[in-house]
């Protein structure tokens, strides 16, 4: 694995929308708030911006972006494809860019009415064949519609396999609902879970209950990414990127890769795993907080196996442990995380990987050098380290 | 039951023929004219040697539960909740994805032998179920 790109570039700036479950605004305002506040928060004027990165599912197109803004010249505009698998991707294309002077200070968004728009699971039906399309007609006659309904199927196997509980589950769910206490931007703000509730909520595909699932939100978050050296000289305290990759795995399927011979793993995220730590020179030893994607709770269990914090089937251990607590081995999701704060498709997850390395998380643990960031789970992949300067 | 506004396939060059045979009352499984590797769902190339050229097997319709999730929520209109999906292991050795029928619930087991029933809705569409095995393999 090349170490061309570590330490190349780094997050100079985060933006970040009002989330909420009705924004009563276009996708394109929500992006460009988003933009416009992460070129505030850098101190660079948005002219100064000549690359926009965001995923394929995004409705908002990197020029409509660019001129709503007042964007200079654009160097770079490109789309990372397969839904929250994309998240960290984006930072990597704009770390190519920055690294191999392609463009210079790269915008990375996403921007969805994730609740009062388009929301997921509503199913994909009509005459037009695609590759992709014809992918989900393996499943959709069948009533599996919703992502939470694929990833049941490999939750299951997991747990069966591994003696995970529905408690286990659940400690995932209240270590990020407590985190949510503390961030006013959370939607689970002032309304802590405790075990009682999160067993009496609603089974909606089994094993996965209702507080297993993530938010539906409507918002956008903006992350600016420029060379290190330029990040120093602006205003906020730089997240280095250390390492940033994707990972996509023989035998993957977007969200239902049930043919591979293992169904109790998540291959992509030990090859991201793998990649990025060969990248940065470090290892699990040295990550002291992380934002593991949860779309779902049974993803940040397994991930903790995938990215070597525990072996395989003691990623309940972990958890049981208090492992991802403020206090605990790995604090995770200190802003509550797709579950507890928003589901900006993990895009607000960098956000707060660039806040627990700058110090400013509203749950800060105490001493943190790297940062872990995952993109996806379930689907081609990727992993960023962030790191202090 | 199923109505007809079941989410019909797109029948494309590669996945066509399969609900075809279906139609016909096959669970077909795409099998390499070069190396004979069955690989399910179908594509155009053998991932492993790099042939176009394929033909088919039926399978045997048995086969035993390697995962399941059983849907409760959302609900949408022509399924029957709760909805027992199910990852079979074919006896041939691929899997495939499909729904369990004539089980409860709380019978559905990790392991269980099942067998494949071909589900016909009142448009006419036919598509793959399995139900608990009947049989003397079960």
């Amino acid at each position: 694995m090349s170490q061309f790109l570590k330490d190349k570039a780094a997050i100079a700036g985060i933006g970040l929308t009002e989330f909420s479950k009705k924004s009563g605004v276009s996708e394109l305002s929500l992006a460009a708030q988003a933009t416009l506040a992460a070129c505030e928060d850098a101190g660079l004027p948005p002219s100064e911006i000549d690359g926009f990165v965001s995923y394929t599912l995004d409705s908002t197109d990197e020029i409509e972006l660019a001129r709503t803004v007042g964007a200079g010249d654009l160097k770079l505009f490109t789309k990372v494809n397969y839904g929250g698998g994309a998240a960290v991707g984006t930072i990597l294309h704009a770390v190519m860019a920055v690294a191999t002077g392609v463009a210079d200070n790269v915008i990375c968004y996403r921007a969805m009415n994730g609740r009062s728009g388009q929301r997921m699971g509503q199913g994909i039906s009509g005459q037009i064949v695609s590759s992709d399309l014809v992918h989900w007609s393996w499943y959709m006659p069948y009533g599996m519609l919703t992502p939470g309904s694929w990833i049941a199927m490999i939750a299951n196997k997991y747990m069966h396999h591994h003696g995970v509980t529905a408690e286990d589950l659940g400690r995932v769910a209240i270590s990020q609902r407590n985190y949510a206490q503390s961030n006013p931007r959370s939607f689970f703000h002032g309304k802590p879970l405790t075990m009682e509730d999160y067993l009496a909520s609603k089974m909606i595909a089994d094993p996965l209950r209702l507080y297993d699932f993530c938010q539906e939100t409507d918002g956008g978050c903006a992350i600016l990414v420029t060379s290190a050296e330029r990040a120093r000289d602006l205003q906020q305290k730089p997240a280095i990127i250390r390492g940033v990759v994707q990972a996509s795995t023989r035998g993957q399927e977007q969200m239902t890769s049930y043919y591979r011979d293992e169904l109790d793993s998540l291959p992509e995220m030990e090859m991201a795993a793998k990649l990025v730590y060969a990248q940065s020179g470090l290892g699990p030893d040295d990550i002291n907080a992380a934002c593991l994607y949860d779309a779902f709770t049974s993803e940040v269990i397994m991930q903790l196996e995938s990215f070597g914090f525990c072996g395989r089937g003691e990623g309940k251990d972990m958890v049981r442990d208090g492992a991802l607590d403020i206090d605990g081995r790995l604090p995770n999701n200190t802003h509550g995380g797709l579950l507890s704060e928003a589901y900006i498709h993990g895009m607000n997850s960098i956000a707060e990987g660039a806040r627990l390395v700058r110090g400013t998380s509203t749950s800060q643990p105490k001493g943190v050098e790297h940062v872990l960031v995952s993109s996806g789970v379930g689907v081609p992949t990727g992993a960023l380290i962030l790191a202090r300067d | 039951m199923a109505q007809s506004f079941r989410m019909k396939p797109p029948m494309g060059e590669d996945n066509g023929w399969w609900w075809q045979q279906a139609a016909e009352g096959n669970l077909a499984i795409q099998r390499c004219k070069a190396c004979s590797t069955l690989r399910h769902p179908p594509r155009p190339m053998c991932g492993d040697c790099q042939s176009l050229e394929w033909d088919h097997v039926v399978a045997s319709g048995r086969g035993t539960l390697d995962s399941f999730t059983v849907l409760h929520h959302p609900q949408f209109p022509g399924f029957d909740y709760p909805l027992i999906i199910i990852l079979v292991k074919l006896e041939e050795g691929t899997r495939f994805t499909s729904q369990l029928i004539n089980c409860s619930e709380d019978a559905v087991e990790f392991g269980m032998p099942v067998e494949m029933v071909m589900h016909e809705d009142p448009d006419g569409f036919r598509l793959p179920m399995f139900q608990p095995a009947q049989g003397a393999h079960a």
